[in-house]
Order: C-alpha cells, then sequence, then structure tokens
C-alpha cells in the first residue's frame, strides 16, 4: 500500500514529524513501513512555461523550436522533441542549472544548430512510473490540464513535494489499506485525533429508489448493497491534484468518475463502482450466484467462465459486475456517459476470495473485500463519492439510495481483567494505563469491577479475542518497555536424544575421513532415479509442480549426489568425496492417501583419488575398499552389527556391490557405479553407499564396557593359502574362526596374490592368525595342535591347501 | 720385553690416532689386541721369564692394553661423531616443502548453524523435537488457528499432494505434535529444525526448499517479557555479547500478540548500512504468544497455560554469519563453497 504523506496531513496532524520519523513509529508499533520515498528528491528548477509559438527546427524533421514564456523579461527558446508539444499549452520546464531523475542535468546547449535553453518535460522525465500515467501523457509531454501561472513552481503543482510511504501490511491490518484507517493508526501512536473528510451533498428531489430496483438472492454473501444514482454528468479529465495524489498512490488516472471512485476506495479502503446507467441494461439490480459455466466479459477484455460458487452483478438478465472483483465492459464509464448508478457494497470476503483464486483475478477491490470491509464505513464512502463526482463532474445527486440492507453493523465487545494483560505480558501497568491506551485507539472503554468492556470499532476487523486487546495495549505501550524475565518454569533437563546425539557423531567421523556433507533438495524425478529404482515403485508426487525437474519426493539420495559430482567436474574438480544425510519417501499406495514413511537415509558418493600427496608422488584412487572402510566405520561408531554380501542391483558393476545385512535385513548397499550409469551422469569411475540410517539407529549396541589387558603372551602364526578363485574370503575367516575356537583372537587378511606363481583360476589369500589363551601362557604343543586343525578344516571345507614356495 | 711393549704402545697408538673410520679402528685392534696380536703373543712369552720379571712384565702388559682400549674406544666416539654427522648431512631434506594435509571434511553450513543454534537452546534446557516433512493439512495449518480459506494461508504457497497432505511450509506443526505428546502437562520447551518447503521460484533470495528452527514454550505463567529474556539471552549467545534485540508487533496466525525480533546490525553497529537497508537493523525471527486456539488445540488448557513460540530461517542465519549472499550456494553443493567451511 502506497500512501501519500501530503494526502494523510488532512486527516490527522502530523506536520511536526518528518515522513521517516513517522515510518520509524508506525513501523516500531506495528505497521511496518518498507521504503519513505520522496518523490521530486532529484528534481529542481522546474516551472510552469507557456508555449508561446512552436515552429518546426529548420535543420531536424522531429524536432520544435518552441519559445516558451516563464514570466522572465525574455520568454525562453527551447528545442522539443515530443510530437505533442504545441502553442498555447502549459508546460513543465526543467531550467537551466536544474536537475531531473537519473542524474540529468539541464544545461544550455545546441540542437543541430539551434539554441535551447531548458527542457520541457513528460511525466517519465520527472520520475513518474509508466504505469502510473494517464494514456493523453504517455508519449510525449505533459501539458497542464488546468490553468497555471506561468514562472509559479511546476514541482509544487504536479505533487512532488510529496512524500510516500510504502505500508508492509500483514493480513490482520487490512485497516490499513486505506488513508484513514492509516490516519487512525497513526493517531493512535502518536495520540492525536482524527479528522474525517467532509461530504456535502446536494441532493434532488428524484429518488434513486424510485428508478432501479434492487433484489439481493443471497443476503450472506452481499448483506448490503447500495445503488446510487447520478444524472448529468459530464465525463472529462480530472483536476490536477486528484490525477498527482492518484499517481502517487500507485493508480493510473482515467476521467473523473473512476477517479472518484478509485480515490475514496484509498481514502475508506472501500471499493465502490460505477455503471454507466444507460448501458446497464434494465432498471434493476440483481445480485445473484452465477449459473455454472456463465460467462461474462470484465473490464480488462477478457472473457471470464464462472461457476456456481461465484457472485455476480445483474441487469435481471445477464451479469454487468463479477461482484467485488471487477465490472463488466459493457457498462463501463466511457467519454459519453451521462447518468451513473454508484454501487457500494458489502460483499462476503470468502465469496470474493473464491473468485478471486479461481478466476486469477487480484483488483485493488478485490484484496480490500476479500480481507473484510468495514460494514459502518460502506454508506459514508458512498456519500463521499457522490459528493466528489457533483463537485468534479456535475449531475444531480438522487435521494434514497435504493439498498438492500441486512448488514450487521455492531461492534464486538471483549472483557478482559487488568491482571490478564499483566500476567500475559510481564507488565505492571495500572488501569488508567489501559484505558488510555485505549482512547488513543477511539476504542470506547470502561472499567466495571476490574473488568474492561471494551468496544471494538467495526474498522478493526481483526480484533475478537482477548489476547488481541493484550496485542493491542503491549503495542502501543511499546514492546520495548515490556521488561525482559526468565520463565519462572522448573528447571528442565534440555539436551538431545540418543539419535541426535548418534547423528551427530557419524557427521564428526565422516569429517574427520575427509568427507564434505552436501545438502540437497528432496523434489526430483522418477527418471532421475530410474537408474537405480525401478518405475514399478509407488512415489509421493507433488500435485502441481512448479517444474517437471522437482516433482517427486526421493527415494534415494544417491541422484542428487552424483549431480552434485558432475557439477564439480564439470568445473574442474576431479577429486571429491560428499555426503547426504536426509529424508526419503516410501509409499505403498498407488494413489497416495496417508503420510509416507518418511526415513533417515546417510548416503555417500566419491570418484577420482582418495589419497594423494602431490610431490612425493603418491597417489591412490577411491575404490571399492575406500568405500568399504568407511561403511565399516560408520557400523562400528554406531556398534550395529552388519555384514555384507556379495549382491547385483541396477545402476551398479555387477561384480563389485555388496549389501549391508543387520538381522538378516538389507539396511544399505556400497557399490561402483555401473559405466553406463557412470556415463549417463559424465562421471569416471565413481563409487557409492547408501544406508538406511534409521533402521541401523535402531539396531545400535550396548554401552561400551572396558576388557583386561590380556596378562599372557600372544602366539602368531601366518598362513598363505591357495583356494578356488571364487572362495571369498570370509569363507575363509568363518571356518579358521569356528575351529581356531576360543583360543583365536585374529584372523586378519594380510596379502592377496592372483598371477602366474598361482595356479590359474585360483588365489593366494594370506590370514594372519593370533592365539591368546587369556588365563596362562600358551605351550607350542597346545598352539601347533589347534593351527592344524585349522589348516585341516580349512583344506575340507574350503579346498585351501597351504601355499608352498 | 718392556721395551717391545713400550714400542708397540708407540705404534698401535700411532696407528689408532691414524685411523679415519670405524673399520680402521676395528682393524687395529685386532692388531694389536687381537688374540693373536703382537701384545697377546708377549703375554704368552712371560712363561720364560723370571718370577721377579713376570708381574712387572704383566702389569705393563695391562697397562699397555688398558691405555689401547681407552685410546680405541676415545677414537671410536669420535669416528662415530663423525659418522653420524655425515649421515645426518646426508638426510638433510627441504623443509619448506608443502607438508602432507590430513584430510578433513566439512560440515555444511546449514548443519553448523543448526548444531550451534541447537547447542544454545539446549543450554538452556530446550530439547530438539522432529516432525514430517510430509505434513497434513490439519497439522501445517487447522491446529495453527488457519482453517482452509484463512485469507493468511496465503502468506505461505503451498506444495499439496492431496488436498489433504502437503510439504509442510514451515516448522511450526511439531509444536503441536509435541504439545500433544505432552498430554496437557507443562512445561513444554523444544526446538526444532527441519526443511521446510514453498512454491517459490528459486533465485539469490528465495528457494523451493530451506531450513527452519521452531521454538515453543509452554507452561503456567509464561509471559511476553519470558520470551525477551529467552532471545536476549539466546542472541547475546549465538551472535555475541554487544548485540541489541528490538522487538516489533508483527502478525501470524498462530500467535497473539505476535513480533519480529530485530537485532543490531553488526556491520555499521547500528549506524545504517546497505546489509541493514539503513535502519541499523537486522530481523531475525518472528515469535509471539502462542494463540489461545493452538494451545487448545495442542491439548493445553489456555485459561491455565501460556507460552511462546517462536520461528527463524536457518539461512538467513547461515548468510548474516558468514556473508553468503545467494541462497542458491546452500543447495548447489559447488566443492568450492563445501570446503570454505572445513574450520567450521
Ligand atoms: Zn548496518
Amino acid at each position: 500500500m502506497l500512501i501519500s504523506y501530503q494526502w494523510l496531513s488532512n486527516y490527522v496532524d502530523i506536520t511536526d514529524i518528518t515522513p521517516q520519523q513517522l515510518a520509524d513509529e508506525l513501523t516500531l508499533h506495528g505497521v511496518e513501513v518498507d521504503a519513505v520515498e520522496e518523490l521530486g528528491a532529484e528534481v529542481n528548477k522546474l516551472t510552469v512555461g507557456k508555449v508561446l509559438s512552436c515552429e518546426q527546427h529548420p535543420d531536424a524533421d522531429k524536432l520544435k523550436v518552441c519559445r516558451v514564456d516563464v514570466a522572465e523579461e525574455e520568454p525562453l527558446q527551447i528545442v522539443c522533441g515530443a510530437p505533442n508539444v504545441a502553442e498555447g499549452q502549459l508546460v513543465a520546464v526543467a531550467r537551466v542549472g536544474g536537475r531531473l531523475p537519473g542524474g540529468v542535468k539541464i544545461k544550455k546547449a545546441k540542437l543541430r544548430g539551434q539554441r535551447s535553453e531548458g527542457m520541457i518535460c513528460s511525466l517519465q522525465e520527472l520520475g513518474f512510473e509508466g504505469k502510473v500515467i494517464p494514456k493523453k501523457y504517455s508519449e510525449g509531454i505533459f501539458a497542464f490540464p488546468e490553468n497555471r501561472e506561468p514562472g509559479t513552481d511546476a514541482k509544487e503543482a504536479l505533487g512532488l513535494n510529496d512524500t510516500v510511504l510504502e505500508l508492509d501490511l500483514t493480513p490482520n491490518r487490512s485497516d490499513c489499506l486505506s488513508v484513514l484507517g492509516t490516519a487512525y493508526e497513526i493517531a493512535a501512536v502518536l495520540g492525536r485525533e482524527v479528522t474525517l473528510p467532509e461530504a456535502p451533498v446536494t441532493v434532488s428531489e428524484k429518488k434513486a429508489s424510485e428508478i432501479v430496483k434492487v433484489t439481493v438472492e443471497d443476503k450472506d454473501a452481499n448483506p448490503y448493497y447500495g445503488a446510487g444514482m447520478i444524472q448529468g454528468v459530464t465525463i472529462k479529465e480530472s483536476p490536477l491534484w486528484l490525477q498527482t495524489v492518484l499517481m502517487a498512490s500507485g493508480v493510473r488516472p482515467l476521467n473523473n468518475v473512476v477517479d472518484v471512485t478509485n480515490y475514496v476506495l484509498l481514502e475508506y479502503g472501500q471499493p465502490l463502482h460505477a455503471f454507466d446507467f444507460d448501458r446497464f441494461g434494465s432498471d434493476e439490480v440483481v445480485v445473484r450466484k452465477a449459473y455454472a459455466e456463465e460467462k461474462m466479459v470484465t473490464l480488462d477484455g477478457e472473457e471470464r467462465l464462472l461457476s456456481d460458487s461465484h457472485l455476480v452483478i445483474t441487469n435481471g438478465n445477464e451479469p454487468t459486475a463479477l461482484a467485488g472483483v471487477m465490472g463488466g465492459a459493457a457498462s463501463e464509464v466511457e467519454n459519453d456517459t451521462s447518468n451513473l448508478l454508484l454501487e457500494a457494497a458489502y460483499f462476503n470476503p470468502s465469496v470474493v476470495r473464491q473468485a478471486q483464486r479461481d478466476l486469477g483475478i487480484r483488483s485493488d477491490s478485490s484484496i480490500r473485500f476479500e480481507k473484510g470491509v468495514d460494514p459502518n464505513g460502506v454508506v459514508p464512502a458512498g456519500r463521499r463519492a457522490a459528493s466528489l463526482i457533483q463537485q468534479l463532474a456535475g449531475g444531480e445527486v438522487l435521494d434514497e439510495t435504493a439498498e438492500f440492507d441486512e448488514l450487521d453493523r455492531s461492534e464486538k465487545v471483549i472483557r478482559i481483567t487488568l491482571g490478564r494483560i499483566n500476567s500475559s505480558l510481564g507488565t505492571d501497568l495500572s488501569a488508567e494505563n489501559v484505558l488510555s491506551i485505549m482512547d488513543r485507539l477511539q476504542f470506547k472503554a470502561e472499567e466495571e469491577e476490574g473488568e474492561f468492556i471494551i468496544h471494538v470499532p467495526t474498522r478493526r476487523q481483526d480484533i475478537s479475542i482477548e489476547p488481541d486487546i493484550v496485542e493491542e495495549v503491549a503495542r502501543l505501550y511499546g514492546y520495548d518497555n515490556i521488561p525482559v524475565t526468565l520463565p519462572n518454569t522448573p528447571s528442565t533437563q534440555g539436551g538431545l536424544s540418543e539419535k541426535q546425539k548418534q547423528k551427530r557423531k557419524i557427521r564428526r567421523f565422516l569429517e574427520s575421513g575427509g568427507l564434505h556433507e552436501a545438502v540437497s533438495y528432496s523434489l526430483t524425478t522418477k527418471e532421475k532415479e530410474a537408474a537405480f529404482i525401478g518405475a514399478e515403485q509407488r512415489r509421493v508426487a507433488v500435485a502441481l509442480p512448479m517444474s517437471e525437474e522437482r516433482s517427486t519426493l526421493r527415494t534415494t539420495l544417491v541422484p542428487h549426489l552424483l549431480d552434485a559430482l558432475s557439477h564439480n567436474r564439470n568445473r574442474n574438480r576431479y577429486n571429491l568425496s560428499l555426503y547426504e544425510m536426509g529424508s526419503v519417501f516410501h509409499t505403498e499406495e498407488e494413489n497416495v492417501s496417508v503420510q509416507p514413511q518418511e526415513q533417515t537415509h546417510l548416503a555417500g558418493a566419491f570418484m577420482g583419488l582418495w589419497e594423494q600427496h602431490a610431490w612425493q608422488g603418491e597417489k591412490k584412487a577411491v575404490d571399492f575398499f575406500v568405500v568399504k572402510g568407511i561403511v565399516e566405520g560408520i557400523l562400528a561408531e554406531l556398534q550395529a552389527v552388519a555384514g555384507f554380501e556379495k549382491t547385483e542391483k541396477p545402476g551398479l558393476h555387477p561384480g563389485r556391490t555388496a549389501s549391508v545385512v543387520a538381522d538378516g535385513e538389507e539396511v544399505g548397499w556400497i557399490g561402483q557405479l555401473h559405466p553406463s550409469t557412470a556415463k549417463q551422469w559424465s562421471l569416471p569411475e565413481t563409487y557409492v553407499f547408501e544406508l538406511n540410517l534409521m533402521k541401523l539407529l535402531e539396531s545400535g549396541g550396548d554401552e561400551m564396557r572396558y576388557r583386561p589387558i590380556p596378562r599372557y603372551p600372544a602366539v602368531d602364526r601366518d598362513i598363505a593359502l591357495v583356494v578356488d578363485h571364487k572362495v571369498s574370503a570370509r569363507e575363509l575367516e568363518a571356518v579358521i574362526r569356528e575351529t581356531g575356537g576360543e583360543l583365536l583372537t585374529r584372523a586378519d587378511v594380510f596379502d592377496l596374490y592372483e598371477g602366474e606363481h598361482v595356479e590359474a583360476g585360483k588365489k593366494s589369500v594370506a590370514f594372519s592368525l593370533r592365539y591368546l589363551n587369556t588365563e596362562k601362557t600358551l605351550t607350542e604343543e597346545e598352539v601347533t595342535l589347534v593351527h592344524s586343525q585349522v589348516l585341516k578344516a580349512l583344506e575340507e571345507k574350503t579346498g585351501a591347501v597351504l601355499r608352498t614356495q | 720385553m718392556l721395551d717391545r711393549l713400550q714400542e708397540l704402545h708407540g705404534e698401535a697408538a700411532g696407528k689408532i690416532e691414524e685411523a679415519n673410520t670405524l673399520d680402521e679402528l676395528q682393524q687395529v685392534r685386532v692388531a694389536y689386541l687381537g688374540k693373536k696380536g703382537p701384545i697377546t703373543e708377549v703375554m704368552k712369552s712371560m712363561g720364560k721369564l723370571s718370577k721377579e720379571e713376570r708381574p712387572v712384565v704383566g702389569q705393563k702388559v695391562n697397562e699397555v692394553r688398558q691405555d689401547l682400549q681407552q685410546l680405541i674406544e676415545r677414537k671410536e666416539a669420535v669416528l662415530e661423531q663423525e659418522a653420524v654427522s655425515e649421515q645426518l648431512k646426508k638426510e638433510s631434506i627441504d623443509v619448506t616443502l608443502p607438508g602432507r594435509p590430513v584430510k578433513k571434511g566439512s560440515r555444511h553450513p546449514l548443519t553448523s548453524v543448526v548444531e550451534r543454534i541447537e547447542d544454545v537452546f539446549t543450554g538452556m534446557g530446550f530439547q530438539v523435537a522432529e516432525g514430517p516433512e510430509v505434513e497434513t493439512d490439519y497439522y501445517n495449518f487447522e491446529s495453527l488457528n488457519l482453517p482452509k480459506h484463512h485469507p493468511a494461508r496465503d502468506m505461505q504457497d503451498t506444495f499439496f499432494i492431496t488436498s489433504d497432505l502437503l510439504l509442510r511450509t514451515q516448522t511450526s506443526p511439531v509444536q503441536v505434535r509435541t504439545m500433544e505428546k505432552h498430554e496437557g502437562r507443562g512445561p513444554v520447551k523444544i526446538v526444532c529444525p527441519g526443511k521446510v518447503y514453498r512454491r517459490d521460484e528459486d533465485d539469490a533470495t528465495h528457494s523451493h526448499q530451506f531450513m527452519q528452527i521452531e521454538g515453543l514454550v509452554v507452561d503456567e505463567g509464561i509471559r511476553m517479557s519470558d520470551l525477551k529474556g529467552i532471545f536476549e539471552a539466546f542472541v547475546k549467545s549465538y551472535f555475541g555479547e554487544d548485540r541489541k534485540i528490538r522487538l516489533r508487533p508483527s502478525f501470524f496466525p498462530f500467535t497473539e500478540p505476535s513480533a519480529e525480533l530485530d537485532i543490531s546490525c553488526a556491520l555499521c553497529g547500528g549506524e545504517g548500512c546497505r546489509t541493514c537497508k539503513g535502519t541499523g537493523w537486522i530481523e531475525v525471527l518472528g515469535a509471539g504468544m502462542v494463540h489461545p486456539n493452538v494451545l487448545e488445540m495442542g491439548g493445553f488448557d489456555p485459561e491455565k497455560y501460556s507460552g511462546f513460540a517462536f520461528g527463524m530461517g536457518v539461512e538467513r542465519f547461515a548468510m548474516l554469519k558468514y556473508g553468503i549472499d545467494d541462497i542458491r550456494h546452500f543447495y548447489t553443493n559447488d566443492a568450492r563453497f563445501l570446503e570454505q567451511f572445513t574450520r567450521e
């Protein structure tokens, strides 16, 4: 909402406060002022001039040489390029030495050999925005529509000494969508009076109610409809004061009648509509719900398809306006209009809101009706408009507005105690303090046995319950004056839950392992996940996505991590390891009706070198076992018991993929990207993992306990086993552990060899075994006995034989 | 024989002195003190001497041996010292070459901010609560005093999944969910961080996905002055002791009275600059006293209980803290961005 400071000052005395101070006061008390714009800040030395003569430039087709009277001894010679400059016009002249917006400095100049002593200005050049400039002046210079004395200050005449406040209103403060409403707010904040505008009308003997009949079919949707009549008006350009105040408020002037309705809309916050009664099509106004698929053409020339949830003003036959939103094209006020039907009505907010949403129109009217206008402001606003129209367009205002009236204009009454106010705020206000604040707000209030009885004016539709009164008291008392205390609650045990702590622990672990944490979008596409997750997977889709790219909720974290690797690779970053912890969303339903399962997953993606020390020539590319080591580390951090099983999965290398299995259930996987998947993302050899963190957090182990350090020495035995290629290290280890029993404390792979020194189809796997008895020193015989059993079992169960040199 | 010993002593001492390496010294030792060396020979031939002469020569032999032994040890120490020096000289490196970096990853700045804020509040007795990102209309709106068709719903353009399911537009639904768990008994003291979603076109200042932290305190006798107290403690702890706070009236459907919290601008110290748009203040969070309808829907009796709630944008905090100018950086995962947070 744009509000002219000068306009405001008609209703509340603000002469002793600067616009900036006013803005600060308003902001601190609850009506935020986003910007304070001094309109003519960059304009000076602007004078009214009269074009005495206007001749073709001898050497330029598009230029004219004008002699302009600025009430000095000699008229100025000014070269002007505007097509509409003409003799006899009163124009705005930027004088030599003056300035215009955009850093323009006016100097004496020669244009194609002709001297030019100033500039005749257009409204654009004076800083008005194109969208508010009247059509008449949109191309070419501005000419005063009314008499002005040459040589007088044109800046003042064009309203350029004004300042505009831009209000950023919260949805509850629609009362400030008007100059008067804002004046009430200022009066409350500064403790001043509001002077209401006068609306003198000379009423004729004829009665509107005898010429037009008003019927309302849906009184909930339209509890009040007033049709005033003004006959014999003359449509013309509005006087300059009206045009400039509208422009300052962001509204484009059109003609005197429409300008008045817009002016009153801004002044009272009450939208009005003037119909050309001769084009209305009948002498009855019927307000009804539209028929299904009924059509009408609105003022903006658009054909609108209506439904039975929309309210229309009709002439008994067809719609002439979309109630509260926009008038119809057929009965629009035109230059030849002479008889007006002036609508002042109250439309139900939800009805207007519905139409606004369905039809995608937000007009100055609809945004006010949808919030609820002041029921007590409807008739005065109509009267004010009639008064101004009579003043500016002449005509006869008919007596007795034709009306339908079932409008509730009663004020809400709220009862609240002083104790309640003070205990809500932590203040120590007296009854007088509260009453004085109510008085500033112009809320009628009395105190009765410790209770305030407060009558809330209907302009404040936002006030309806006790806390609303508490807020009014607080904001006028000043939030800054409320004391600072701490809650008197018993002290509570704050902190993170075990799971929250575990999540942090994993982050620390991954950070120290050299991974960077990524955060990516939850919304993705089925196609992006297709490489890993089949199309048959049910997904949670957004009903109306903003773009195809963000249409379903992710079921895996990996694709966006690959996007991130790809993004970085395209920026010459070849070695990178990323992880992300975030939610994925699963549903069992074809058409989602209940909340999906949301699970916290943890995923990682790795490309390029894992270890590198350039000048020492060390390089180690990431491989399956780097990633496995990280996953094993995560499991260890969580004390989760899980194993790895060879598997195959879509999108991954069939020979380099493992499931992570806990309690017989897959809780995640590791693998190398399948080369064709990698290619899809333009990535080199890339490794990924994804874990269902929720499941792992649940399977987490017991609290850590100390184990005594062994008091007896251990015996180490290294063995190299030759086995069939397909026998896994885990199988070998299982046999070793099973046979080694309690004496075997470690069995670690320390070498793997395949090549010319072992038979084709076989491999050599070397283990380092450690035997230990925690009770006593092991004898050589004991070790040899168990070790030979181990070797025997290996041979029997896996075909492994000791490698001989 | 004594002369012979004297002679050998002089000879050996000379050779010890001349030895340049430990090897040479060893050779000298073997040559003179070894089992086949001349001094041993002298000892062996002592049997031929008279009773009187034997102890004299024996003593002399011992003296010579001991002296040579000492000379060798001394020489050995010198040579060892030289050898070590030589070795160290060879082992000299260019210490200005770069060291081997310890691999270290980074925490995403949004995570850092969330964790820091959690830490401040848990230190004040708050717990951390979490809730689903796909919410029902009831928890996201209705229970927060935003019935269907309420104009204030426009403040948050929503990604709907069905007419009843949506991507939460705020972390506030966790308020009501937590209150329900408390079954009408206070105190409730929680902060709830999480992702939220709104239908905004992504640009430098808007993101369709962002993060919020919600806070809620409900108990008997909670006052608006308590909200100021908690904020003051939070701001001083998070932004620094010298920051001032300012509350301005505002509007949120789920609080009444509502407030916006500003902190004094760190860049200009309140003088006014570009960051604070010349006001000297920076808006950091929205807050207010919990609306009685919300308390009621959370199962708390508004006649007995009161509370305050607040919500803050994590990206905004991160942008203010680190001077980041484009919100999209948080979601692009560019290594050049992420790596800068290694030390955080
Ligand atoms: Zn600043």
